[in-house]
């Protein structure tokens, strides 16, 4: 019981909170195709587009590029238009992006009191208590991260985590008018906002609702805002009537602390080319588990199961298709990637089939649980001490060098399968040999 | 309540027959197993550092941190960058080809800093002079004039150059 609800006071206490909480959302425009931009000033106007692992569609579009190309469009499909229209295409460059992410979150979350980082693009920030002006404290986040790193980001302010969303889809839809800020802490722009953002608009509505509600007569955000919540709870999900709620102005979500570790760790990738021998896909699920074990270690557990899968492609409709998994126990709960890499090769011995062309192995990690967690039985082996010695001094080995510098013999430097990356940029920020070159001459 | 009186009694009994606990020898009674002690609130305070036999360092009480260049030149923050130079126009400037410059993304840049700049798309490092509503891109090393931004010229300053940074084995 809270101090306050004493009985004492009882009948006179009405608490009034000293300011409502006041939330911002912080999202970087065109995120990947900005990036891309940020050490090649010769792109500044030109439209780009950045392309899925093995270059298969694209993933994100830069402002200019979206009337041209849509989302998900198959990238062989599009070439010749590309080059046509002059659009640049790229393929992901995640180390790049990963590391200027990284440098955008840390310049927010040094001008703010508290944050959540809420994707690779997307950061919650707590404004609450502040007594400056709110559109003016959005503008010095956008100015300093904008010159800081090149990247350029909308801001949207509001009283709750869902109406900070609006803000911000709100400023970035009308960026000339709004200079990518807008505050609706302001009772008259939130419901200026609500009635002109259709219900699709929306965080957390997707098309299937989206048809639902409309088909009762809920089109605009301000019409879920003023819609009966425990109806909104009964008929959809409690996740919706809170959106509803967060709509009208209660604050439901806070900002999130960090998340619980993984129950479970996946590391499946298409290869570069169709494979029809044993030798190299076992390469392949041996390199897959490698990094999932690294990921393992990572978040601190060990786990006592892995299944490993390999499929063909399952479109092609002149090709034979066929897809086996397979789950391993291991002998005890465990992160180390000899015995991991082990028994996963051993796997690929039972589901491989010959006369098959695959596509795709999938490594995945099952039963994970923290060290020292297990103890059905007092005599059950543990991984010995050795084991986690070894990795600890192999992952920092790895971290220093780079990945992949200390492996397991099966994982090959420069596979035949790899990803198809033909269009990669520079690791300019995070490869001593790849920086940035300015010329003086 | 009970425990308490119980555990008493324990460590009297045990007290009592402690003569007959030698080292090694069989003890006559089944040992009895004292109540749990309770926890203590004093706090002992826990040294991890190993204390020396001898005499005690006079310098233990006045170590600092250790010198860092990551600090110095202040490249883990996320404003600050690292950029390779390729060519020889700043010499004068002390910076030369393959130097390695520690660019400051978030300085202003005033008239007289060396800069990266983007000149038409093209990285560049030159002495910014901005002076009587000219904007000059200087060389330091006679053999490169200095380029004077006009107006069809598209020129943005992308950073400041801190410090560089020279590999003399190579000299």
């Amino acid at each position: 019981m809270k101090w306050w609800c004493g009985e004492s006071c009882a009948t006179a206490c009405v608490i009034m909170p000293t300011s409502k909480q006041v939330f911002a959302l912080v999202d970087c425009n065109s995120f990947y195709a900005s990036c891309e931009r940020v050490f090649r000033p010769d792109l500044a106007k030109t439209p780009i587009v950045v392309l899925s692992n093995n270059d298969g569609c694209v993933i994100a579009r830069s402002y200019d590029a979206k009337p041209f190309v849509k989302m998900g469009a198959p990238y062989f499909q599009i070439k010749d238009m590309l080059r046509r229209e002059g659009i640049v295409a790229f393929s992901s460059n995640y180390a790049l992006y990963g590391q200027i992410s990284e440098r955008v979150m840390t310049i927010i979350e040094s001008m703010v009191a508290g944050s959540e980082v809420y994707s690779i693009d997307e950061i919650f920030c707590d404004l609450t208590g502040r007594r400056e002006d709110l559109t003016t404290l959005g503008r010095s986040i956008r100015d300093r991260v904008l010159r800081c790193t090149g990247i350029p980001v909308g801001v949207g302010i509001a009283h709750t985590k869902t109406l900070a969303k609006l803000a911000n889809h709100t400023a970035k839809r009308l960026q000339a008018q709004t200079g990518g800020v807008v505050d609706i802490c302001d009772p008259y722009k939130r419901d200026w906002v609500l009635r002109n953002t259709a219900v699709g608009e929306v965080w957390g509505v997707g098309r299937r609702l989206n048809a639902h509600l409309e088909a009762m007569g809920i089109q605009s955000a301000m019409d879920l805002a003023k819609a009966d919540k425990t109806m909104i709870g009964r008929k959809f999900s409690v996740v919706l009537e809170r959106t509803a709620r967060e709509l009208a102005g209660v604050s439901c979500m806070e900002l999130d602390e960090p998340d619980p570790p993984k129950q479970e760790i996946c590391c499946s990738r298409m290869f570069g080319k169709r494979m029809s021998e044993i030798g190299p896909i076992k390469e392949a699920v041996a390199t897959y588990t490698a990094r999932a074990a690294e990921k393992l270690r990572a978040q601190g557990s060990v786990c006592k199961k892995m299944r490993v899968s390999v499929r063909t492609g399952m479109f092609n409709p002149d090709e034979a298709k066929y897809a086996n998994g397979v789950v391993i126990e291991l002998p005890y709960p465990t992160n180390d990637t000899r015995l991991m890499t082990n028994a996963a090769t051993q796997a690929v011995d039972h589901i491989f089939r010959l006369g098959y062309r695959y596509s795709k192995a999938e490594v995945m990690l099952l039963d994970l649980r923290q060290p020292g967690e297990y103890t059905s039985d007092l005599f059950a082996l543990t991984q010995p001490h050795t084991s986690d010695q070894l990795m600890s001094v192999m992952d920092s080995i790895n971290s220093r060098w780079g990945r992949g510098t200390l492996r397991t013999a099966t994982v090959p430097t420069t596979p035949e399968w790899a990803m198809r990356r033909d269009l990669m940029s520079q690791s300019y920020t995070t490869r001593i040999d790849q920086l940035w070159k300015a010329k003086c001459n | 309540m009970i425990a308490k009186k119980r555990s008493a009694e324990a460590c009297f009994s045990t007290s009592a027959r402690s003569s007959t606990f030698l080292p090694n020898a069989v003890p006559v009674m089944p040992p009895i197993i004292l109540a749990q002690i309770a926890p203590s609130q004093t706090q002992l305070p826990f040294f991890a550092q190993r204390v020396p036999a001898g005499f005690p360092s006079p310098a233990a009480d006045h170590l600092e941190k250790q010198i860092s260049l990551d600090e110095l030149f202040d490249i883990r923050a996320p404003h600050v960058y690292l950029v390779k130079i390729e060519g020889e126009s700043m010499m004068g400037a002390g910076i030369y080809d393959g130097d390695l410059v520690i660019v400051d993304r978030s300085r202003e840049a005033q008239h007289g800093d060396i800069v990266i700049a983007g000149l038409n798309g093209e990285p560049v490092c030159k002495r910014l002079h901005r002076r009587d509503r000219q904007v000059i891109l200087q060389s330091e090393n006679k053999a490169y004039p200095a380029r004077h931004i006009l107006e069809g010229d598209e020129m943005v300053v992308w950073g400041v150059v801190r410090y560089s940074v020279r590999d003399h084995a190579y000299v």
